[in-house]
């Protein structure tokens, strides 16, 4: 009885939506559709959102338009940085619309449940800007792949040398989901491995509006350094705050998560020395200067390391069907392991089993007043950190081959 | 470390510095609410998204005219208050005489609008107003360091509400005021106009969110949901205080504040939720709240 | 008469529609359509503006996503752990609440669920600003399936045509002729010697269950409960739902929901998703200033003057 409704139940889906398996060979549904999911005017607007969807759609039209002779097409949502919308989304998207990847990805909170629901329905999940090494680690799934950078390379790029600079004692202002957890237990981890101690922390809700109470907290705690496990518009206001109050001239004020945009948005005399890790910087050399040139051109401001990464992430997946000859997941997943980005982006760089993108990492120090050229000219590259020493080693349980 | 009997004298004061800047905007914002109440009996739920165009508007004129903090500190409320002015006239009188309920959905869908419409405009992330030169900088208190703009926060909302009481208890205008809330036709057969003294009474309400909004927004991100993450606590500094008086208005507002800031020194975790407990100890032992009458 | 044909129609349209719509999409109607009927009852045949809600709806969503997740229950005994929980916290604010009238009422009922959003921002229990992710549909009595989109449809609709039942059961009881009563001349209620605060909190509980059913059923669905459902924005949302389809009708919360939802929907998925605040903000006005009936309420005044006697 069950199984002869479901059968008439799913004849008449498919005869509606059209929506099909996975097939072993060619392209489903005749199209490879790409769903890029970001927070599209919210506190993480600038670092991925329209940039995203600007920098996906450059990378298929520079890849052709068309791949085994279908059409790519792309399609965008905002996610308001809600895991409940971003899910329903991307659910909808797969079930209903034939989208093949989800890509953008910002927020961990929203991308935690995104990958739920890829992974249920074997889809790719391309993540470009997230910042918690949850997906490749405790919520690994072999239908992820985690572009640009994540917690322990910046706990790793930043924390460490301060640490081994002398710097012992380290007090948290942390964002309070996902994200800012996953920042503070690894960089907590990185301190105490390294002789230091962590003497307290707060949490702060995304899009908190005033810092003051936590500045203070972070006053009054006794630490060597104030590191802000926050990013985007947090970040911002909470060391306009830690200014205003004078923690930046009583101790070192860390932010551990900085976009070129925020960077930007501060003054350089507050920001101004403060040293930091980064996936990418559009001023490093002439390959990253010609396309963020043209990134440029058509977005308006320069890119975020999020925006090319998701342009690098989207060409290997592309690529990766081409020599697939099918945009299947599993197949499409392991040529993209078996090849090697290399563009103007990935350096060095290998999808590793897990799912984690190793690539060079580089620790940059935010520009003074004095030594910018013109506005765009925000980091010095102080250093260039080796993937394999960035990302760490890979767990045994994602070894997903 | 200066220590008392084992608390941080440092880091508890600085907190209840925080929440007296914070009870500061609360007695603004409630004070407002509790004008417009007295007299129009609604409850105006789009006085937080006035706060917020206050805010935006300090931040539009200095940014595309020119105009300092301190003449946008007069300039601002008057423009937010005849907004009130044109939103009574226009839109609340209409249904002045329908269950009050409906207001409060109208003002409801009004903050919603001027929310949403300030979203599309500047994004969510919110846009930063420099301190003014004056006020930069602080003093080195003997357990804290104050910012000057923080004190001046402080310093002139409590001004501003003392004033407001003054006028509303002590003066004429304000004899006008309350005789026209407990008797508008008696007050109209002696020849006062109610209907002006409403609207004017609903500007000035809303004015006082205005000039909140622009205290704010140097040390607020200025950004759309500044306002309504704000009403929220305002609402229950309302119900804990009851609507009875202007006094008791700015009295739960401050004390509020202060109560958010020790708790943020003893338990932060409980930092939010502590005045909506305090609500419900209010409502279980006093249901008008501490400065109402029962309606 | 004309409620049982009206309701015949819709059951055969709730029949055949996942065979034409998305599924996910239908199910999300329904659950807000099953809320709003929740929050009707209180509005529309109490006259009591309750702004907290969205806290029954977060309750029954936050303790049925617990129960599936890790004690393992079976989807219909996780549903009812959800519907209970927010039904007990009914019962509590609702004893708080009903003391005060009008205005009071609202502002309490909204600084309450306020209480219980932040409670459910910081339990770790909910997963804070993450949500509370990868909730399990389950199998219904522990063999059936409910994984497929279609099974979980049918088993959705069923789940709302049960609380549509009793709401209308209630209003049409005697129970519900006294609050009819109490909403059109309290003082009256209370000369005829009811005891009018009593009659409110029944309501109230029955409502704040009913919506705690809605919230359960809903976080089956999308396999998620987040902040979003117990978030004052919400208590706003089934608002406007209810005012835009005609509070204190029948029909009209299903109307409104299914508006506000395709709304909703159809502004997310494009470049108009800025103005989906601007919008809802617009509705409210206009139903205020011009259409206090509802789209519903209108129908039936249309009905009335032509074919009515």
């Amino acid at each position: 009885m069950k199984s002869l409704k479901k059968s008439l139940l799913s004849a008449a889906v498919a005869s509606v939506f059209a929506v099909s398996g996975a097939q072993a060979a060619g392209i489903s549904d005749d199209k490879v559709k790409i769903g890029v999911l970001a927070d599209m005017g919210g506190v993480y607007a600038d670092i991925c959102g329209k940039g995203c969807v600007t920098a996906v759609e450059m990378a298929v039209e520079d890849f052709g338009g068309t791949v085994l002779g279908k059409p790519i097409e792309v399609v965008s949502a905002d996610d308001q940085n809600k895991p409940d919308i971003g899910s329903a989304k991307a659910r909808e998207w797969v079930e209903s619309q034939g989208v093949d990847a989800v890509t953008g990805l910002v927020a961990s909170s929203v991308t935690g449940a995104v990958t739920k629901v890829l992974t249920d329905n074997k889809k790719i999940a391309l993540i470009s800007t997230s910042a918690s090494h949850a997906f490749t680690t405790k919520a690994c799934s072999p239908y992820n792949a985690h572009w640009t950078y994540n917690v322990v390379a910046l706990a790793n790029g930043t924390v460490k040398p301060m640490v081994d600079a002398g710097k012992k004692k380290w007090f948290f202002i942390t964002a309070d989901y996902a994200f800012g957890h996953a920042l503070e237990k690894v960089a907590s981890g990185v301190i105490k491995n390294n002789g230091g101690e962590v003497v307290g922390a707060v949490r702060a809700p995304l899009g908190t509006t005033d810092f003051s109470s936590y500045v203070l907290q972070a006053q009054s705690s006794g630490a060597d350094v104030v590191a802000l496990a926050n990013a985007g518009a947090d970040f911002v206001n909470s060391l306009k705050t830690s200014a205003e109050f004078g923690l930046t001239e009583m101790v070192d004020v860390a932010g551990l998560l900085v976009f070129t945009h925020n960077a930007k948005a501060l003054d350089p005399n507050i920001a101004g020395g403060m040293k930091l890790t980064t996936g990418f910087y559009w001023d490093m050399d002439d390959e990253t200067r010609a396309w963020s040139k043209r990134f440029k051109e058509r977005h308006g401001s320069i890119p975020a390391m999020g925006q090319a990464g998701a342009y690098s992430m989207t060409m290997h997946y592309l690529n990766a069907i081409k020599e697939a000859g099918t945009d299947d997941a599993d197949t499409v997943m392991k040529v993209m392991k078996k090849n090697k980005p290399n563009d103007f982006f990935a350096r060095n760089a290998y999808l590793r089993n897990d799912g984690r993108m190793v690539h060079d990492m580089y620790q940059v120090r935010i520009k003074k007043a004095d030594e910018r050229k013109n506005e765009d000219d925000i980091f010095a590259i102080e250093q260039v950190i080796p993937g394999e020493q960035a990302f760490g080693p890979m767990l045994s349980q994602c070894d997903f081959k | 470390m200066a220590t008392f009997l084992g608390i941080n004298l440092f880091g508890l004061f600085g907190q209840l510095l925080v929440g007296l800047i914070n009870g500061s905007f609360y007695a603004l914002l409630s004070l407002g609410l509790a004008i417009i109440f007295g007299l129009l009996k609604i409850i105006n739920f789009a006085q937080g998204a006035m706060y917020m165009l206050g805010a935006f508007f300090a931040w539009m004129a200095l940014n595309y005219m020119g105009i300092n903090y301190w003449a946008a500190l007069i300039i601002v409320p008057l423009a937010v208050g005849c907004i009130g002015v044109l939103m009574e006239r226009y839109l609340l009188r209409p249904i002045a005489n329908e269950d009050h309920l409906y207001s409060l959905l109208l003002t409801f869908g009004l903050a919603l609008i001027l929310q949403g419409a300030f979203t599309h405009m500047f994004g969510s992330s919110g846009m930063s107003y420099a301190i003014p030169d004056e006020l930069k900088g602080g003093n080195r208190l003997p357990f804290m360091y104050l910012p000057n703009y923080r004190a001046w926060i402080i310093i002139s909302s409590l001004v501003v509400c003392v004033a407001t009481w003054y006028m509303i208890e002590k003066t004429k205008l304000g004899a006008y005021l309350r005789a026209g809330t407990e008797n508008p036709q008696l007050m109209q057969a002696f020849g006062i106009n109610v209907p002006l003294i409403v609207t004017l009474t609903f500007g000035f309400g809303v004015g006082l969110a205005g000039f909140a909004g622009v205290m704010a927004a140097p040390v607020y991100s200025v950004s759309p949901d500044m306002g309504s993450n704000m009403l929220i606590v305002v609402f229950a500094i309302v119900v804990i205080g009851g609507m009875g008086s202007i006094g008791g208005a700015i009295l739960t507002g401050l004390g509020m504040g202060i109560v958010e800031g020790l708790t943020k020194y003893f338990y932060p975790e409980a930092s939010t939720t502590v005045i909506f407990a305090v609500m419900v100890i209010v409502l279980l032992t006093k249901p008008a709240g501490l400065f109402g009458k029962e309606a | 008469m004309q409620i049982n044909k009206t309701a015949v129609a819709l059951i055969g349209l709730g029949l055949v529609a996942p065979f034409i719509l998305y599924p996910v999409f239908l199910m999300k109607v329904l659950c807000f359509a099953l809320f709003a009927c929740a929050f009707n009852l209180l509005l529309g045949f109490v006259g009591l503006l309750s702004f907290g809600h969205a806290a029954f709806l977060g309750t029954g969503g936050y303790i049925t996503g617990y129960m599936m997740l890790h004690v393992g229950l079976t989807p219909e005994l996780g549903i009812l752990c959800g519907t209970v929980a927010a039904g007990v916290l009914g019962a509590i604010y609702g004893k708080l609440a009903v003391k005060r009238e009008g205005i009071y009422f609202a502002m309490v009922t909204l600084a309450l669920a306020q209480l219980i959003f932040f409670m459910y921002l910081q339990a770790p229990f909910t997963g804070g600003e993450d949500g509370m992710q990868g909730v399990p549909r389950g199998e219904l009595f522990g063999f059936i399936d409910l994984s497929d989109n279609m099974t979980m449809y049918y088993f959705v609709f069923a789940i709302f045509l049960f609380g549509f039942w009793l709401v209308n059961r209630t209003v049409h009881s005697p129970f519900g002729q006294i609050l009819k009563a109490i909403r059109e001349n309290e003082p009256r209620a209370v000369s005829l010697g009811y005891n009018v605060n009593d009659y409110k909190w029944v309501a109230f509980v029955i409502s704040a269950a009913l919506a705690g059913l809605a919230g359960s059923t809903k976080t089956l669905v999308f396999q998620l409960a987040s902040l979003t459902d117990a978030h004052w924005h919400m208590s706003g949302e089934v608002v406007l739902m209810t005012l835009l389809g005609g509070m204190g009708t029948i029909f009209g919360p299903i109307v409104g929901a299914a508006s506000v939802v395709t709304i909703q929907n159809y502004l997310s998925g494009g470049e108009l998703g800025n103005y989906i605040h601007i919008i809802m903000g617009l509705i409210f006005v206009v139903c205020v200033l011009a259409f206090r009936n509802g789209i519903v309420g209108e129908i039936q005044k249309v009905i009335k003057r032509n074919f009515g006697n």
